[in-house]
């Protein structure tokens, strides 16, 4: 089973990365784009083929290492 | 004193740290390699700056996972003095203690230069040698020194007195606050990101960084 995970800043946290990648759009002549978050992608590959188990363990995983839940959020897709 | 300092994989303040203690406090720091599960009988664990594991997913995380961080908690949370200086405070922070995180500098850009602090909290042990309100001056070097909490975290912070430094005039990453080093709820944990072990002899430029580790060192010999 593969397990997709997005770690992204949480809502109200300043990006100022996503904010520079912003203003380097605006220098490439991109108008219109409003707001810039960057976050990062990470996936496993897993021996897991059960789903929930694969979600409990996947989320224990992000609660202990993958995000820090002080400024991020995470969020989970399994593909079988 | 007896004091031991963490080494982890691309720690590289771990030597300029001990030789600041040995030079002050006259007794030779263990150097813990962070494999190891005990860290032995001190009087103060130091976490060195760096950029250990390379500051892979976010900085300090991977140190924080090291097989020493389990003793180096248990200590902490019994009371060992626990000191976090630049990379050492942004694994404080991963391990939970001491809160908040140290996020990318708010202007993107590595610093390395000396910054004047003014020292808020003159009444722990770490920085009982200097007078409240002293203004010192403190080199940093880092690229994730933008300390950032909740506002409820950073008002608890400044009500319970724990902010020990502050950005004089000049914040050098955008720290919340001007938030350069902080206290643990029981005083026994200090990070801060400026190097005071960097200042700690007149013939390396400077000599404010020396009162930290004399303050140590009478505290706890």
């Amino acid at each position: 089973m593969k397990a997709h995970i997005h770690v992204t800043l949480k809502r109200g946290v300043l990006d100022p990365e996503g904010k520079a990648i912003n203003n380097a759009l605006g220098g490439l002549g991109f108008g219109g784009v409003e707001n810039v978050r960057k976050g990062k992608y990470i996936t496993l590959d897993l021996s897991e083929t059960d789903k929930d188990q694969a979600l409990s363990q996947v989320t224990q995983m992000c609660e202990k290492l993958l995000a820090n839940t002080v400024i991020e959020d995470y969020s989970i897709k399994l593909e079988a | 004193m007896r004091s031991a300092v963490i080494v982890f994989p691309a720690s590289n303040c771990d030597r300029d740290v001990a030789v600041a203690i040995e030079k002050i406090s006259g007794t030779k720091p263990h150097m813990v390699w962070h494999k190891d599960a005990t860290v032995p009988d001190v009087d103060l664990i130091v976490l060195p700056g760096g950029f250990s594991y390379g500051d892979y997913l976010r900085c300090g995380a991977m140190a924080n996972q090291s097989p020493i961080m389990k003793d180096v908690v248990a200590k902490a949370k019994t009371g060992t003095p626990t000191l976090g200086i630049c990379n050492g405070f942004q694994i404080l922070t991963e391990s939970g203690l001491l809160p908040g995180v140290l996020m990318r500098n708010a202007n993107l850009h590595f610093v390395c230069r000396t910054v004047a602090l003014e020292v808020e909290n003159n009444d722990t042990v770490f920085t009982q040698k200097y007078g409240a309100g002293q203004e010192i001056q403190i080199p940093v070097a880092h690229h994730d020194g933008n300390y950032c909490a909740d506002s409820e975290t950073l008002d608890r912070l400044e009500g319970e007195g724990r902010v020990a430094f502050r950005y004089a005039n000049d914040n050098p990453n955008g720290s919340m606050r001007n938030i350069a080093g902080l206290v643990n709820d029981t005083g026994n944990v200090m990070g801060l990101m400026p190097h005071p072990e960097r200042v700690a002899d007149a013939k390396l430029g400077g000599t404010d960084g020396a009162p930290l580790f004399q303050a140590l060192t009478e505290a706890l010999s």
